[in-house]
């Protein structure tokens, strides 16, 4: 079920000197099975977007629906209703248990390594599925999964998760929520700091993940990453939103582009630069240099 | 004259535990105005360079001279005085209730009289685009804002050395152009100003004086950008990113399409498009 954003506006310190509306009359529908970027200068609202989408904030003004689960604040209260049970005259109770949210929408958040804690690599892994009610063996074979998900062998699974590298705790923190194989997974600039071997890794399991029926929402900054991997694009500014559109949409709107300083990927600018002096290459399959390379193949053996 | 070294490492070794060995034995030269670039890929021990050179960690081996001085217990705190971090996750290094406290705290270390404290706050605030935000509570910032205060303390304390341990990384492209312009303006205004920067943004690498390449704890390279990067090969192999048209040429010749290989947008629009 897909995920919608009705009107929400979010204010940091509500009531304080130091009120700050980081989110401005959102409206957003986020379809199932979508492989989204949110984009945006720093302080532009996408990382308090994202903490909507597991019901981490609870918007200040407005509606956040997440599948079947609807929050939003009333007369200052906090309301989680399951539309499942609200259509359903037998269930008195309508509210759902906040746990069951996060579950369906798993959040990786900045800097994730920063909130490894445990003494082992698995058992900081098992804390998620546990928590869910996962028994010790269940979590055990789950965190054996993640951890060959993101590109780890099972003996990092005895290691202290302090005595790793940061890009190896990433990994390690990436696995904890992939390992409750939400149906949402949400990560906010999951690819910050990473090697570009690194970086591509870690794109792939994201790809994977989508492939394999799931939604993928990510905060980033790099537009290679946009034009590679991802279908939407949203662009945020000063907590509002700007544009819901395509990569490629995005990269031909030369004047949005000046008006919200985004820079195309360089990979893109020689495409058109090609196209404008008359080679025949389509635009629309260019997504990196090696997809650069096959459409020049293609154009000079035709 | 001969040039004077700010930063100096012989023979380096170092292990998070017995078992381990994070750093074999690594010596570099840092001369002093140099803009030091170090790069390797996630793990190879470049943060954990940058916590000896500071005396946050103690090496197994060797020695590490900040002018010429061999840090030691009696004189580490004297010699970090001359020296700023900046690390990766701003969160970790702030400590004031607002930004203008934030930048305010190593100033009041430092003993600067509070007279002039709030100018010398002003003027580092706007170097960093940050003067609007002086009353506001750091946990209301954004990570990048936030990094920007946390260059804006250290940079107030005039170190000699500033140590940057991917400190632009969380920045979106416009935040990261706007601070190492920055930190070029603050050399140019102060050109005895040592750089040690540990990124993995090429770019800077290419424009910085002189580039350390660290895998697995070993020393790889160590050279000018031309030297370091003139081997694509070695640094793909390294996991290290490598300027556009060197990764174009090498795509176009795994596809037998070498006679397009280029070195600028202009020569490969004239050698395609006819």
């Amino acid at each position: 079920m897909p995920i919608k954003l009705k009107d929400v506006s979010y204010t940091y310190s509500q009531k304080t000197p130091f009120a700050f509306e980081a989110l401005k009359h959102v409206s957003l529908d986020i379809k199932d099975h979508s492989f989204l970027a949110l984009i945006g200068e720093t302080g532009s609202g996408k990382s308090t977007l994202v903490q909507h989408l597991n019901g981490l904030l609870l918007p200040t003004s407005g509606e956040v629906q997440i599948s079947n689960y609807m929050l939003s604040i009333e007369n200052g209260k906090r309301k989680y209703v399951d539309l499942n049970k609200s259509q359903n005259k037998k269930y008195r109770k309508k509210q759902f248990d906040i746990r069951n949210l996060r579950k369906y929408a798993g959040l990786v958040f900045q800097f994730p390594e920063y909130q490894l804690f445990e003494e082992t690599v698995l058992k900081d892994i098992c804390f998620g599925p546990k928590n869910f009610g996962a028994t010790d063996q269940e979590a055990e074979m789950m965190a054996k999964e993640a951890i060959q998900l993101v590109g780890l062998d099972e003996s990092y699974l005895s290691r202290s998760p302090f005595e790793l590298s940061g890009g190896e705790k990433r990994r390690v923190a990436i696995a904890g929520i992939i390992a409750l194989n939400p149906s949402v997974l949400i990560l906010d600039e999951p690819t910050a700091g990473l090697d570009p071997q690194g970086e591509r890794e870690m794109m792939e399991l994201f790809k994977k993940i989508y492939d394999a029926g799931k939604t993928v929402i990510l905060v980033t900054h790099n537009m290679d990453i946009v034009l590679k991997y991802v279908k939407e694009v949203i662009v945020m500014k000063k907590g509002e939103m700007l544009a819901h559109t395509t990569p490629l949409k995005l990269f031909q709107d030369e004047k949005f582009l000046i008006n919200t300083a985004i820079e195309p990927p360089f990979v893109f600018k020689v495409a058109r630069e090609l196209i404008d002096n008359g080679l025949d290459i389509e635009l629309d399959k260019i997504k990196d240099i090696s997809s650069l390379v096959k459409e020049i193949e293609r154009v000079k053996h035709e | 004259m001969e040039e004077n070294i700010s930063v100096e490492l012989e023979n380096i070794s170092f292990g998070y535990s017995k078992e381990v060995t994070n750093i074999d034995n690594i010596s570099f030269k840092v001369k002093e105005g140099e803009y030091l670039t170090l790069i390797g890929h996630n793990g190879s021990g470049k943060s954990t360079i940058a916590r000896l050179i500071t005396g946050l960690l103690l090496q197994r081996k060797g020695n590490i001279k900040i002018f010429g001085e061999t840090m030691t217990d009696d004189n580490v705190l004297k010699l970090r005085k001359d020296i700023g971090i900046i690390f990766q996750n701003p969160d970790n290094q702030f400590i004031g209730s607002t930004v203008r406290d934030d930048i305010a705290f190593g100033l009041e270390n430092d003993c600067v009289p509070e007279d002039e404290m709030e100018g010398i706050i002003q003027e580092y605030a706007a170097r960093v685009g940050m003067d609007e935000y002086l009353d506001k509570e750091p946990s209301n910032l954004s990570g990048g804002q936030k990094q920007r205060v946390a260059i804006a303390g250290a940079l107030a304390r005039h170190p000699k050395i500033l140590i940057m341990d991917e400190s632009t990384s969380m920045l979106d492209p416009k935040g990261k152009r706007g601070i190492l312009n920055l930190i070029h303006k603050i050399k140019e205004n102060d050109p005895l100003l040592t750089i040690i920067s540990i990124t993995h943004d090429i770019q800077e690498a290419y424009n910085s004086d002189h580039v350390v390449v660290i895998s697995k704890g070993r020393k790889i390279l160590d050279g000018t950008p031309d030297e370091v990067f003139a081997d694509s090969k070695k640094m793909i192999d390294m996991k290290l990113d490598i300027p556009f048209f060197k990764k174009l040429n090498i795509e176009l010749e795994k596809s037998d399409l070498s006679k397009y290989k280029s070195n600028s947008l202009e020569s490969l629009v004239k050698k395609l498009c006819r």
